[in-house]
């Protein structure tokens, strides 16, 4: 019965995915309880009386047992209430859903820069493994792992826009065209491609190449060290070298039978390094004040909002969990072994 | 005399490598040198230890190797470009950055120091635990750290500091408490092949206590793979430590730490490029250091990668 094997893996997975989800809240709300911040000065002050001291303690619920009061907030945060900041006095969700785009934006366009030229460059350090091209990418991601990115990114601004003028300023349009298009998804490339403005579509293009190319680059080392591990696997197999006596062009057995047999790997690859690409962009965004969730998430930081940095960090920890389940599905889709 | 000293050598070498050690000490000695032997013929590694060894010295001997203090501040020395009085220029209050580095290099290291000492150790003990114990315990323990786990690190960590304050210590704190999850994993794993094998058996027939068991023979076989990856994560910690220092959320002024130096450097660094690129250029040369000598420890210590 290989529909009901399913269906019971499909419910272990979940419940799985349901404990972390529940785990993540249990951070982030004892996060929230060892801070040395007065929930109740930071609403009323602390010139009050203590009759209003003890009614708000009371709405806000602080009487309650710890337990009571975790209950209190699954349910809030379940319902999409994530409280309220401070720094900009509306609601938290409302904030994340605004800024969200941006880091989306600039996550993916350094993913297409990573998968761009970390998975050729894998390939390559797979075939002439051993010699120079190896070399060069295994030193190149050993630099990559030992640079601060919020530091490359200084530099890159340094030489690329104030230098050599080849790149534009921080932010993600110049300052003329702000405001020129109507924020359909957020994303202000797809917008002005849907308004039709292409002046503020390559505009907005240019913005993006260098954070998105500095962030690009971390992924760029991971994504190419495991296609040479992939690749490397592949190549000792032994259907390469019967495609080889077949007289079959070197070419096309690297590129479509032995990278066609790790699409399925490299996909899950993918996924993951799209989950660090989130997080490498709360620094990036700092640098290039690219007004994300990471830059959101630094900036209510330094006011000691709370509110805010708890929602920013459990939305991005949702997103990571979803990353990881969407990968372990596509596994599981796309490799006949694993279904 | 150099007669002696050489044949010195040549017993001491022997001694090491001797086909029949005499002593378990023995035994253990010429196993560190035959370690050694391959790790010093892997010249990359070589510099990484040469740059982790400078790091250390740097360190020890800051007040005796700065020209200048580092918290001195001289107004009218403010902003020069680098120089022979300043080999690395000066910042906005006219310290001396070169100083500033070889201070700050105290506080890398600590850091570092901190990080490695409690988060392996606390990775060691609950993956071991788990692993050997199994059943309930290794459920609910794996769950803890696959939580964990799911957070991406430095978000983690932001928040972390947001609770306990920004400072130095706490940065120590959320760092540690980010980094252990994933030790925690590889001891389990290690743990789990080790269980089954006949001379835990034995051990267990001749009636050792389980903590006996875990502590005495479990942890030092899982204590090689640990200490490889512990070596490749310091570039990590190293990084978000400076992370965290230029978000200001790590050290504090006028602390001399890299990345807050490469924050306060920020806002000059279209005309003063000197201020930020200096501590950037000394975070990134020891990054690599510790990369370069985990890398070349993986291809001693772990005999799976070769």
């Amino acid at each position: 019965m290989p529909g009901r094997r399913h269906a019971i893996r499909g419910a272990g997975l979940l419940v799985s995915v349901a404990l972390t989800v529940l785990g993540l809240l249990l951070v982030t709300f004892l996060i929230g309880r060892v801070v040395p911040i007065d929930p109740v000065i930071a609403v009323v002050g602390d010139r009050v009386s203590a009759d209003t001291y003890a009614r708000v303690r009371q709405e806000l619920g602080l009487d309650l047992p710890l337990w009571q009061q975790f209950l209190r907030y699954v349910g809030d945060v379940l319902q999409g209430d994530f409280g309220t900041s401070v720094l900009t006095s509306r609601p938290v969700l409302e904030d994340i859903l605004r800024v969200f785009p941006a880091t989306l934006e600039l996550a993916t366009a350094a993913l297409i820069v990573g998968v761009l030229l970390g998975i050729p460059a894998g390939v390559m350090a797979a075939v002439h493994r051993g010699r120079w091209p190896d070399h060069l990418i295994r030193v190149i991601g050993l630099i990559g792992h030992s640079i601060p990115v919020f530091w490359l990114g200084l530099m890159a601004l340094l030489v690329f826009y104030a230098r050599l003028d080849w790149a534009p300023g921080p932010g993600r349009v110049d300052v003329f065209y702000e405001g020129l298009v109507d924020p359909v998804t957020g994303v202000i490339t797809v917008d002005a491609l849907l308004a039709g403005e292409t002046d503020v579509f390559w505009n907005a293009l240019h913005h993006l190449v260098l954070p998105a190319g500095i962030l690009g680059l971390y992924s760029v080392a991971y994504i190419a060290r495991m296609t040479r591990s992939f690749m490397l696997d592949q190549l000792r197999q032994e259907y390469i070298t019967t495609a080889r006596v077949k007289g079959m062009s070197e070419a096309r057995v690297i590129w479509r039978h032995a990278l066609g047999n790790i699409a399925v790997p490299l996909t899950t690859v993918v996924a993951l390094s799209y989950a660090s690409l989130l997080e490498g962009s709360v620094l990036t965004e700092t640098v290039f004040a690219w007004p994300g969730l990471g830059l959101y998430i630094t900036n209510s930081l330094l006011s000691a909002d709370m509110n805010a940095v708890l929602g920013g960090t459990l939305v991005v920890g949702a997103v990571f969990i979803g990353l990881n389940l969407l990968s372990d599905l596509l596994y599981r889709l796309l490799d006949p072994r694993a279904r | 005399m150099t007669a002696q000293t050489h044949t010195t050598e040549n017993g001491l070498r022997a001694w090491l490598t001797a086909e029949t050690p005499q002593s378990r000490g023995q035994a253990r000695l010429g196993r560190v040198y035959l370690g050694w032997l391959a790790f010093s013929r892997n010249r990359l590694a070589m510099i990484g230890l040469g740059i982790v060894l400078l790091l250390v010295l740097m360190a020890a001997l800051a007040p005796l190797l700065a020209p200048y203090d580092p918290y001195t501040q001289d107004l009218s020395q403010r902003l020069l470009p680098p120089s022979a009085a300043h080999w690395l220029g000066t910042d906005a209050f006219g310290r001396d950055i070169l100083s500033r580095i070889l201070y700050g290099s105290r506080l890398t290291l600590m850091i570092v120091a901190l990080v490695a000492v409690t988060a392996p150790v606390a990775g060691l003990l609950i993956g071991t635990v788990a692993g050997y114990l199994g059943g309930w315990v290794d459920a609910v323990l794996m769950r803890v750290t696959d939580i964990f786990l799911a957070f991406p690190k430095l978000i983690l960590a932001l928040a972390f500091v947001s609770a306990l304050g920004p400072g130095i210590e706490n940065a120590i704190i959320a760092i540690a408490i980010t980094s252990w999850p994933p030790y925690a994993r590889i001891a389990r794993a290690e743990t789990i092949t080790i269980r089954k094998s006949d001379f835990i058996s034995a051990v267990r027939l001749q009636g050792a206590s389980t903590p006996r068991i875990i502590l005495g023979h479990v942890v030092p076989l899982c204590s090689s793979s640990l200490i490889v990856r512990v070596t490749l994560d310091m570039a990590g910690i190293i990084l978000t430590a400076a992370g965290l220092g230029f978000l200001g959320l790590g050290a504090q002024p006028p602390a001399p730490e890299w990345g807050a130096m490469i924050a306060t450097g920020r806002q000059y660094v279209l005309e003063q490029w000197w201020v930020a690129t200096m501590p950037g250029i000394a975070i990134f040369v020891v990054s690599l250091g510790f990369n370069l000598l985990g890398d070349g420890l993986r291809d001693v210590l772990d005999p799976k990668g070769q």
